[in-house]
């Protein structure tokens, strides 16, 4: 499982690379090859304007982990920042911070992702804000169970009673026992950060044309899916490796720093 | 029971502002981004005075409130007709697609769960768990054209898409609900594995009873309690993979009219759509810790 994890990651980043170091270019419009299927010229086929398929999902990926890699960075920092404050202090603190991640939640799934992204206007950058500004809450809640139970340990007690400060007990004391964790549930963040850029610009309010993107290629897949089902089928099949093996590598990563699955 | 209804009133009237909200984050002047270039003065001056957009923020939210509590949210900007007749129109199909999705994760999902914990460490158990990992990780814009391309294009036992026919629904529905009975599948699993283990089930073995009333009467009842909740929580995912498994199917649904509103940039509809899709989410998870709460003996209510 590992291994197929590690060979999955491994091939997507020669992949781009190789895309990168052969300037395969994913807006050269070739049009005898519309939606034309596999071949020694156009490897995975053509897309609906006769752009190489290969070329525009290797773009996609980059973009992809762009998107995910940024957004899953803040968001850990603001959600890590919520939750130590509310697990540390307690009380009332606790219970207005604890009070606004409900609300939060009460929004299923990236239902408020797409009511932000469609107010904002489409967008990159709007994607990676409204993606953010609803990501924090997971870590948020983590961060908050962790510190509420870490700051009764006697290490921190001890730190306390020699008159350590705030920052110096969360810094050195606290922070750095959350760390696996945090790993963890970053590396799953990361799959679906992917799964909802995908979404968001599968309808239209991420990554616009003509920049690739998996979401945006996916429902050109569907609207061609008739003609020329290798488009979508392409474009699935990537995403869906690519997810499993990250999900793959965020189970090996639990079990290898025994970090405890909730629920 | 007090802390927990002013515990739920709270998450009401916050999901009410944040949606409220929703508006006032569209950069510009809001009534520009959805009325175009083409709009006259007067349209926009009227549709400002429609929204009560010149008035200070706090009345403005009060307003709103008042005319959400009476049912009304407002009118649409591009087709002139009262939010709240839409919602109405649309929303019995949204729910029909969610309910047979979850019937489907449900009778999947269950019995999938119970296989492979009996088999338990066998190859049967291998396959389940293998073929539920992977179906997890399939996207509903993902397994919805796998479905769609099998069953309807190249099988033809479905239609396509729209909700003419009867069986409109299935495709959809599977969609919904494989990625549900995925998920079903390892809980169940998990949960009756953990019971398995416990004492009172040793002891039910040393009666004498046969393994199917132990198993059925003795182990499931308590295995079953953890999937209430899960299933209320993923009724979630649920109700949000409805954006766009609707989209996909053309399933005119309140998914799909989001969506659309989106496009038209008619954003009351959307304002509207969202409230009503996490208002319901809200009253799924009240009414789902209400079941548990009946459910378990050891909680009371």
């Amino acid at each position: 499982m590992k291994f197929f994890a590690v060979s999955i990651l491994v091939f997507w980043l020669v992949a781009v690379l190789l895309g990168r170091v052969l300037h395969l270019n994913p807006d050269l419009i070739d049009l005898h090859a519309i939606l034309s299927t596999p071949s020694e010229h156009y490897w995975l086929g053509a897309d609906d304007l006769g752009r190489s398929l290969l070329a525009r999902l290797l773009r996609g990926v980059e973009v992809s982990f762009l998107v995910a890699i940024t957004v899953t960075s803040v968001t850990m920092c603001i959600g890590v920042l919520v939750g130590l404050i509310a697990g540390f202090y307690g009380g009332k603190v606790d219970r207005f911070l604890m009070q606004i991640t409900d609300i939060f939640l009460a929004f299923p799934g990236i239902l408020l992702a797409i009511a932000f992204a469609a107010v904002l206007g489409p967008g990159i950058i709007n994607l990676m804000i409204a993606l953010c500004l609803t990501g924090w809450v997971s870590y948020a809640r983590l961060t908050r169970g962790q510190t509420l139970s870490l700051r009764n340990r006697q290490h921190v007690q001890a730190s306390e009673s020699l008159g350590a400060k705030v920052p110096r007990l969360i810094a050195y004391h606290i922070l750095p026992l959350l760390t696996s964790i945090l790993v963890v549930e970053a590396t799953y963040s990361i799959a679906s950060v992917i799964i909802a850029e995908a979404s968001l610009s599968f309808l239209g309010l991420g990554i616009q044309a003509p920049n690739a993107s998996w979401g945006a290629m996916l429902r050109d897949g569907v609207r061609y899916m008739l003609v020329a089902p290798h488009y979508v089928l392409v474009v699935g099949f990537s995403l869906m490796s690519l997810i499993l093996a990250i999900n793959l590598g965020g189970d090996y990563l639990r079990a290898s720093l025994n970090v405890q699955a909730d629920a | 029971m007090i802390k927990r209804l002013s515990g739920l009133f709270v998450v009401i009237f916050g999901v009410l502002l944040l949606t409220f909200l929703l508006i006032h984050v569209v950069p510009g002047d809001p009534v520009e981004v959805m009325l175009g270039d083409s709009a006259t003065q007067a349209d926009r001056s009227q549709l400002r005075s429609e929204l009560g957009l010149e008035r200070p923020l706090v009345q403005q939210f009060a307003i709103y409130l008042t005319k959400v509590a009476q049912g009304d949210f407002g009118q649409s900007i591009h087709t002139k007709t009262p939010i709240a007749n839409l919602i109405k129109t649309r929303y019995p199909a949204t729910l029909k697609l969610a309910t047979l999705a979850l019937l489907i994760g449900l009778s999947i999902g269950v019995p999938l769960g119970i296989y492979a914990a009996l088999k338990a460490g066998q190859w049967q158990d291998l396959v389940v768990t293998l073929v539920s990992v992977r179906l997890s990780a399939m996207p509903a814009f993902w397994l919805g054209p796998i479905l769609m391309l099998v069953f309807a294009v190249y099988f033809g036992w479905f239609p396509v898409s729209g909700m003419e026919s009867n069986t409109s629904i299935i495709l959809p529905a599977l969609t919904l609900g494989l990625g549900l009975s995925a998920i079903l599948t390892r809980m169940t699993r998990t949960s009756l594995l953990e019971v398995l283990n416990d004492d009172y089930i040793r002891t039910a073995r040393a009666k004498g009873l046969s393994e199917s009333t132990v198993i059925l009467r003795h182990a499931l009842r308590a295995a079953l309690l953890p999937i209430i909740t899960i299933v209320g929580l993923q009724m979630g995912s649920l109700l949000a993979g409805t954006v766009i498994t609707e989209t996909i199917f053309s399933w005119d649904g309140i998914g799909r009219l989001l969506v659309e509103s989106i496009e038209k940039r008619d954003y009351p509809v959307t304002q509207a759509c969202v409230l009503v899709v996490a208002l319901s989410y809200v009253l799924v998870n009240q009414v789902t810790d209400f079941v548990y709460r009946l459910a378990d003996p050891r909680v009371k209510v």
